[in-house]
């Protein structure tokens, strides 16, 4: 039986099949491999809580390595002591607060009548002193960043982890190896008892990082937009959190 | 007595060497630069090129009798995006960490024109077993080139093949850089892939004459 493929009708039944086909057998695998999928981000949220206050594989000198998936689940019990959420004043614990989405929070905090939920992580550490891992998000120069940042109750940084979507390989992208990450910490928020924020500063005359009460950290060269929406990020972000290190002095 | 009869190991044997899809026609030269700073992502795009090529052109030589002609580049695009993204799942749900540092490369395999040109080239014209041959030995001459780039990449650039360290500790001073030697950063930034094919390309085209030219 020879087809005339060649007829309009033809080729509009054509794609429409196509698109059902095509359509059933991708909807299918996604919701096949979606606990996994799941399961995976999970794991990656916790491998990078606990990168934040100091707990990874690193051997090397440049090394990022996270405590392995197979492991992770594990430690992140031992290490984070208890899980709040922050929300207009009040604080709950909550086991589940590393799951919430800090990108849908931000997008619903819009609405005034919306408080928006806080995610905190306290963290033990081996010697017994006690780390807040908060969340922070924010805008890098083509795409989102975000990251977590371990402070002690002072809002000195003990630790920080940054990642980011779509930043530029070389420049931007570097916000995530450890010269630009291990930079921050010791850096303090307050300067006495005022929120300054930390800023990603060109100019600073300091590229080891010597001078931890100056609110500065080196910036990357050729990347002031990144670097100015992590100062951002930051600021913001930690901020929000300010009632509640106030509660913890 | 091979397996295959002489024709069809043309199709495997040839895209190795005479024909190479990267070194010859100079066709998928963005995903090979980009990815094979490691040997290991190297490898896992080409396997994961193969698999699309392979399953892309049985799938398009099964139907290349009942595609409307007039969208057959569409169907060929929609047959590519359909195995990427099954790729791109199946890597997200069994090797997370692996489809993070490919990220947007496994995507981009759908534009990998060896593909596209392999689909519309031979799929569209020959029989099933024929075009997998063809599309498996694309992706072989393919991955090939992967994996001598990422393999040079890697051992200059880090000191590591698959991340051991086979050269000594770096920061230690153990084996060779007791006496002195030192990583090349560069080799590790996407100009020097396009460095180290350009010079398999020279060698290949030094070796035999007949591919130069004029």
């Amino acid at each position: 039986m020879a087809i005339n493929t060649d007829k309009n009708s033809y080729t509009v039944i054509f794609s429409i099949v196509m698109v059902v086909v095509v359509g059933a057998i991708l909807a299918g695998l996604a919701s096949g491999l979606k606990p996994m999928v799941k399961a995976n981000e999970r794991f990656e949220k916790q491998q990078n809580i606990l990168y934040a206050m100091g707990i990874n594989n690193n051997e090397g000198a440049n090394d990022v390595e996270f405590i392995p998936t197979e492991e992770v689940e594990a430690e992140f019990k031992k290490y984070i002591k208890q899980q709040y959420v922050f929300q207009g004043g009040e604080l709950k614990e909550n086991d589940e607060a590393y799951l919430i989405d800090i990108k849908k929070e931000e997008t619903k905090a819009k609405n005034d009548d919306y408080e928006r939920r806080l995610p905190i992580f306290v963290g033990e550490m081996e010697d017994g002193q006690e780390v807040h891992i908060v969340p922070v998000r924010g805008k890098g120069l083509w795409d989102a960043i975000w990251g977590f940042v371990a402070l002690d109750k002072s809002m000195t940084i003990q630790g920080v982890y940054f990642d980011h979507k779509g930043e530029t390989p070389g420049l931007g992208a570097e916000i995530k190896q450890r010269y630009f990450m291990d930079d921050f910490t010791g850096e303090e928020f307050l300067d006495g008892e005022v929120f300054k924020g930390i800023s990603v500063a060109k100019g600073n005359n300091d590229p080891k990082n010597l001078i931890k009460d100056d609110q500065e950290v080196d910036a990357l060269a050729g990347a002031t937009i990144t670097g100015d929406g992590l100062a951002v990020m930051l600021s913001k972000d930690i901020k929000m959190y300010m009632p509640y290190f106030k509660t913890l002095n | 007595m091979g397996l295959l009869s002489k024709k069809d190991s043309k199709l495997i044997m040839d895209p190795l060497a005479d024909n190479n899809p990267i070194t010859i026609q100079v066709l998928g030269i963005c995903s090979a630069l980009a990815i094979t700073a490691q040997l290991k992502p190297s490898i896992v795009m080409a396997i994961s090129v193969m698999f699309v090529m392979g399953v892309g052109n049985v799938v398009i030589s099964l139907m290349r009798n009942i595609i409307p002609s007039k969208i057959r580049i569409i169907v060929q695009l929609v047959v590519v995006a359909t195995l990427v993204i099954i790729v791109d799942q199946v890597l997200k749900a069994f090797a997370y960490s692996l489809s993070k540092e490919l990220s947007v490369f496994i995507g981009l395999i759908i534009t990998n024109c060896i593909i596209m040109g392999r689909f519309e080239a031979f799929a569209l014209g020959n029989g099933v077993w024929r075009s997998f041959l063809d599309g498996i030995g694309n992706a072989l001459g393919y991955g090939v080139i992967l994996i001598i780039v990422g393999f040079f990449r890697e051992l200059l650039g880090s000191g590591t093949l698959f991340g051991f360290k086979v050269l000594g500790d770096p920061v230690e001073k153990t084996g060779l850089y007791a006496i002195g030697y030192e990583n090349n950063g560069f080799m590790v930034l996407p100009p020097m892939a396009l460095i180290v094919v350009g010079i398999i390309i020279w060698v290949q085209r030094s070796r035999n004459k007949d591919l130069i030219e004029d």
